[in-house]
């Protein structure tokens, strides 16, 4: 049976709830990361930024490991009515989370690298980090032009009256080749931070 | 954006084909992250602004290129995608607010700042342009009248 088959031979499916695109709730804990990001910066506090970069880093890392590696191929297999379920209460986190860690890991790692002259031509690590820039800019282009418009596509798609099973699948399965190559792409993030952290 | 106005939404335009719209705003995404890229790789020194200005240069045209496009559109949902566009819009302008400020504060001036400014900007617009168009396709009608 196909996946489309799958959705409209749904048995007795459960009511429908409101699909949540950005969940509102999250917004004041998302401008309470950026007001700190942006003290952290504005006073060059060592440990604060060195927090951001650390924690939001590691979530960041985990979580694109986690969702490419193990949720991705687990929703792959899952009956479309499964992943509308799941999609409906996952993705819309994901739209508030993701941007905030990276935006949070990015911003202090960078003012970090600088303070501490990493980013300095004679610097061992110089090159590590613009190696280090490169895999974040393929992750970006990938996370922005095509995983982020998905998920919100999905979401959107999920709220109509009568969702296009099709259409769901097709942004679906878009979601989850990108977070896997996303989640490979974390691997190389770790070698490179571990060679930084160490040389 | 209610519920109800999800569902008055007109019937997905799955199988219709629209131009390149989303695919050329990516490019010209991926274009201005290797401006920042090069420009990011000589901190603190001040770079060389010829290659991540020509990048910003060809990005715009890809971004104008997207605008003919869509304003070529028929029947598109103009209503999801400005919502989109807007929300988005301003989620992507106080990330790059942010990354400005970043370099403003580590005293990057001049030509330097602008070509940051612009890439900032490119980077602002096309985020949202992707995002509101991807969004707004499947809400479309799935023929159009012309």
């Amino acid at each position: 049976m196909s996946d489309v088959e799958q959705l409209h031979a749904a048995p007795a499916a459960p009511p429908r709830r409101v699909v949540q695109i950005v969940p509102v709730r999250g917004l004041p804990l998302v401008a309470a990361v950026v007001v700190f990001v942006i003290v952290a910066i504005a006073g060059n506090f060592s440990w604060a930024l060195t927090f951001c970069h650390v924690v939001g880093g590691g979530l960041w890392t985990a979580i694109d490991l986690f969702v490419g590696l193990v949720v991705g191929p687990i929703l792959g297999r899952l009956s479309i009515p499964a992943r509308m379920e799941f999609t409906a209460r996952f993705m819309p986190k994901m739209v508030l989370l993701m941007p905030t860690l990276v935006l949070m890991t990015l911003a202090a790692g960078f003012q970090l690298a600088l303070q501490e002259g990493n980013l300095a031509p004679s610097s061992p690590n110089h090159a590590w980090l613009v190696a280090s820039y490169c895999v974040v800019g393929v992750m970006a282009v990938i996370a922005l032009g095509v995983l982020e418009p998905a998920n919100l596509a999905v979401l959107v798609e999920m709220r109509k009256a009568r969702p296009d099973g099709q259409i769901i699948a097709r942004l679906m399965k878009r979601f989850i080749y990108t977070a896997g190559i996303t989640g490979l792409m974390q691997v190389a993030t770790l070698i490179i931070m571990t060679r930084v952290a160490t040389q | 954006m209610s519920a109800g106005q999800a569902a008055e939404a007109p019937p997905a335009a799955n199988g219709r084909r629209f131009p390149p719209v989303a695919e050329l705003a990516t490019v010209s995404l991926a274009l201005v992250v290797i401006g920042g890229i090069l420009l990011a790789s000589y901190a603190p020194r001040r770079p060389p602004l010829g290659a991540p200005a020509a990048l910003a240069a060809v990005s715009t045209i890809l971004l104008l290129a997207d605008v003919v496009l869509l304003g070529r559109l028929p029947e598109f949902n103009w209503a999801r995608f400005f919502t989109f566009f807007r929300w988005a819009l301003l989620a992507y302008v106080l990330s790059a607010g942010m990354i400005g400020f970043a370099f403003i504060h580590d005293h990057v001036r001049g030509a330097p700042l602008a070509v940051v400014t612009a890439l900032l900007v490119l980077f602002a617009v096309d985020v949202p342009l992707i995002i509101a168009f991807t969004v707004a396709r499947y809400s479309s009608p799935p023929h159009p009248a012309s």
